[in-house]
Formats: structure tokens, sequence, C-alpha cells
């Protein structure tokens, strides 16, 4: 009881302040010179060697200035919103596994059976955040960011719910770390070339597990407020949106939470679509095969594998990250009319066409 | 008058949007590419790329009093780029050369020379009435300062930006 208490607390301290905290602060960076580089500018590079130093500089820019309430704001719910903005994304990450095992312990901070429904029940929480910003601050611009929020979010939330289903349907658990393990027996669902990859009824599979892939990544960008969905936001239109009256470490934190909810987001999509922590190594003992690393094997190798899943793990969402940055500085807003048509006519659609696909495929998979 | 604008018509292809996407994100990434890889050209990196290589000779600067072969300041104080400065930034006390001394003739020789940089406006009027070709701008355009005291250039730092300038030095010479 105490070790697990222990290994517990480790691994919540080491992947939030070790991973997710410099993670947010550098896809702050990332994102900096990301866009700067798409429009041909250079970008933040000034601190550091190329810039590295940013984020410390923004640290402490956005930590000493003045903290300032306006005098019109509802003050309770206004110190509320930043803390509801960026706990939900930061909790998510507790079911999702970042890593097979190091020294015998599962790399995954709560193995609960329940892991998507988690998800998606906290991660939905951050709504609140901005819904309640918008309100609290009593100012048009961000009540109008406010009521977009949760018109965005009625729109989107039940085709990422549906998006998944096709994978518990095939995983047969919520479990995330089962579903892990399967992608680790039968491939990835979205490239599904381990196991038995020659078995023409799994490419069959694999067609509508792209069709829910794209509706599940729309809908996470939604979901973490990014363009081509920051309506919210909307700089253009909305003055900065549910933000626009929050200055210093209060602005910081609606920041630190859209970066986390687009780690947390990027982490549930490798989780559900790119295998996880799983990396298949090519090997050519005794026939070729993919060869599995992980943490089981003894000593040292143990150890080794069990890190390179983590560094696995995290170079996915990372190039999961660079995808959204890259989805950003690429399309216009949609108008939110354009979301709910787009949420409600098409993609609750095609993915509840999906799941009878995938589900009669299920029942006629010769086994 | 309400005016009805015709939406134009999309094929299929065009109203599924995904190809206008990928086509979209198929343009970011070359630019990111060719950023990534060093052959966009951009923006010169000012500090620690500087321009001063590729100033052209009649770039106008900071104005500057010049030495010319032998050492002698040319300015004879006349204050005629004093009375020209447009937004009068020059401040000459002329002083007088004994008559004792070899350049008697001369007669007057600048004592103070002062040119207030947050007034100059580098217009080159100064360099162009000069009679003695005493004063000229340089290709220095970074002045800054901490005070407004600060800006102000007096005789030794004119002379330390003028330097050394040929050409014909008309009242200093001993043969005119």
């Amino acid at each position: 009881m105490t070790y697990f208490f222990i290994t517990s607390l480790l691994k919540i301290v080491g992947i939030l302040f070790v991973v997710i905290l410099p993670m947010v602060s550098y896809s702050v960076y990332a994102e900096r010179r990301v866009s700067a580089f798409i429009q041909d500018r250079q970008g933040p590079n000034r601190v550091g060697p190329a810039g590295l130093f940013q984020p410390i500089a923004d640290m402490f820019k956005l930590l000493l200035k003045e903290d300032f309430t306006p005098r019109n704001v509802n003050t309770f719910y206004y110190w509320l919103a930043p803390c509801l903005a960026v706990m939900p994304a930061i909790i998510t990450i507790a079911v999702v596994p970042f890593g097979s095992t190091l020294f015998g312990v599962p790399m995954v901070i709560a193995d609960i059976n329940v892991g998507i429904l988690y998800v998606f029940a906290i991660a939905s929480l951050g709504v609140y955040g901005i819904v309640l910003a918008g309100w609290a601050s009593n100012s048009k611009y961000p009540f109008l960011g406010g009521v977009r929020s949760s018109s965005q979010m009625i729109s989107y939330e039940l085709s990422l719910g549906l998006a998944v289903i096709p994978i518990f349907l095939l995983v047969g658990s919520l479990r995330l770390t089962s579903v892990v393990r399967y992608q680790i027996e039968h491939g990835w669902f979205i490239a599904p070339f381990i196991g038995d990859w020659m078995n023409p009824w799994k490419w069959l599979l694999a067609i509508p597990m792209v069709l829910s892939f794209v509706v599940f990544a729309i809908a996470i960008f939604a979901e973490t407020n990014r363009l081509p969905f920051d309506l919210p936001e909307a700089e253009q239109e909305l003055a900065g949106g549910y933000n626009t009256e929050y200055s210093s470490m209060k602005f910081a934190l609606f920041f630190l939470g859209e970066y986390a909810a687009m780690i947390t987001g990027s982490a549930i999509m490798v989780t559900l679509f790119f295998g996880g922590w799983h990396l298949p190594l090519p090997s050519w003992h005794g026939g070729f095969h993919w060869a599995l690393v992980d943490g089981s094997a003894p000593g040292w190798r143990g150890v080794i594998g069990g890190l390179f899943n983590i560094a696995t793990f995290f170079a996915k969402v990372a190039v999961v990250i660079f995808v959204f940055m890259w989805v950003r500085w690429t399309l216009p807003r949609f108008r939110y009319d354009q979301l709910m048509r787009l949420g409600w006519l098409f993609f609750f659609e095609i993915a509840l066409v999906n799941i009878f696909i995938v589900a009669g495929i299920i029942a006629f998979l010769p086994s | 008058m309400a005016v009805t604008v015709q939406r134009p018509k999309l094929n299929w292809r065009e109203r599924m949007y995904l190809p206008a996407i990928a086509a979209g994100l198929a343009i970011t990434i070359k630019h990111f590419k060719n950023m990534l890889f060093g052959r966009t050209k951009v923006t010169m990196q000012y500090p620690e790329e500087k321009w001063d290589s590729s100033l052209p000779d009649h770039y106008r600067g900071a104005p500057a009093l010049v030495r010319d072969e032998e050492g002698r300041v040319r300015c004879v104080a006349c204050q005629l780029c004093e009375f020209i400065c447009p937004p009068r930034a020059i401040k000459i006390i002329p002083g007088e050369i004994p008559s004792t001394d070899r350049f008697a003739k001369v007669e007057k020789y600048p004592e103070e020379f002062d040119i207030d940089m947050i007034r100059c406006i580098f217009c080159g009027m100064c360099e162009e009435v000069c009679p003695e070709q005493a004063i000229f701008l340089r290709k220095d355009y970074a002045i800054t300062g901490f005070t407004r005291a600060d800006m102000v250039h007096h005789k030794e730092k004119l002379l330390e930006i003028g330097g050394v300038m040929h050409g014909v030095v008309l009242k200093w010479n001993e043969k005119k």
C-alpha cells in the first residue's frame, strides 16, 4: 500500500512537473516558432540559443505583471474560472498510459476501468472555465466568447464520443491500457501492420477506423478550442474572447489550460489510434517479425525499454501537437453555425453509421 | 438597393472541403520546410548582421568634424553651419587664434562645437554649406544615450566620429 502510494506520488510529480508543464511552456514556444516558419518569419530567437529560454522569460513577465481584478466582475467566479480552465486538462492525463513499465511499476497514474469515460467526463469540464470566465467578466466580448464556447461544445461532444465507440467494440474494454495492449497485438488502429496483417478482414476494418479517426481528430480540435474552431477566443472578432478581462498569471492560466488541453488531446489521440507507447522495431532473429520493446525485460534492458517507451509516447504526442499547430496556421476560422452544421449534420451521422459498419464487420468476422 | 450576390456553384469535390484543406496544408508545410532548411530569405537579423558594409557613399548618417592629413581640425568656426541648420542642432563657440600663432591668418577656431543629436535631422545642409569641407555626414546611424545630455555630441566626439578626410583645404593651407 505504501509502495503503491509512493510510486503513484512519484508518477504524478514526475509526469506533471517534469513532462507536462515544461511541455506546455515549450509548446507555446514551438507554436510561435512554427507559426513564424510557416509565415516566412524567424519567430522568437533572442533569449538563449535559438530562443530556447523564451518560455522562462515569458513566465517571469507573466508572474511579475500586476494581477488586476476589474471592479465590475463577479469576483468569486472571476477567480474560479482560470482554475477550472487549467484543472481538467491536467487531471485527464491521469488515465493515459504514457509508458509500459519502469522498475516493474506500470507507467500510468490511474489504470481505471472506465478510462475513456473518465476522459470525456473531465475534459468537458474545461468548458465551464471558459463559460464562467465569459459570464463573470461582465463584459460584452468575453460573454460572447462564453456563449460560443457552450454552443461549440454541444456540437462536437456527441461526435467525439461516438467516434471512439468502434475502438471499444473491438477492444471490449474502456480501459486505456487494454486499448494499447490490443494495438500491440493487432497493430495500430489506423495502420494495422502487426499480427496477421495479410488478413483482408483486418484491412476492411481499417477503413471505418480511419473514418472514425478523422471525426475524432476534428472533434478534438473543437474540444481544445484550436483553430479552425477557436470560436470562444477569436482574437479578431471578440478581442480575445473569454480572456479579454484577464491579466497576468490568471491570463497565463487560461493559456496554460489551452495548451495542456492540447497535450492531453494529443495524448488521448495517440493512445487510441497510434498505439500509445508502442513502437515496433523490425527484427530478423528467426525470420522477419516486429519485436516488442517494453519494460518487462530483466535488469537494465528493462529500464532502457521502459524509458524508450516513454520517449516514444511523448515523441508521438509532439508530432500530433505539431499537426495541431500546422492546421492552426493554415485554416481560417469556421463560423459557429457552420461548426454546428458540421457537427450535427455530418460528423454525428458519419460516426453513427461508422459504429454500425464496424459492428457488422465484427459480427461477420471469421475469428 | 440590395444586391443579391450569386454564390458560386461548387462541384462535389469543392463541397467536400477536404481537398482544399489538404492543398492548404501542403502550401504551409512547404513554407515551413523551406524556412527550416534556410531556403527562405528573411529579414536581416539586425544586431548580428549589419548593413554597414553595403551603405552607399552618399549615406547621410551622423554629422562629424574632420581633421586633415596633418591632423589639424579643419573647422574655422565661421558658424555658417550653425546658421543654416534647420532644426538649430549646432552650437559653436568660436575661439580666437592669437596673432603670434603660425596660423594667425585663420583667425578663429571652434572652442566648443556641439551637435544635439536629438534635434539633428540628418539633412546634410551643414556639409553642403561648409566652405572649409570641415563637417561631413558619416555613416554612423545608431546614436544612443541614456539622457538628453548624452545625446549631445561635443567636439571630441565629433572629431572621433569624423576621423581624417582628404581634400582641398582652403584657409588652413599656408599658400592661400
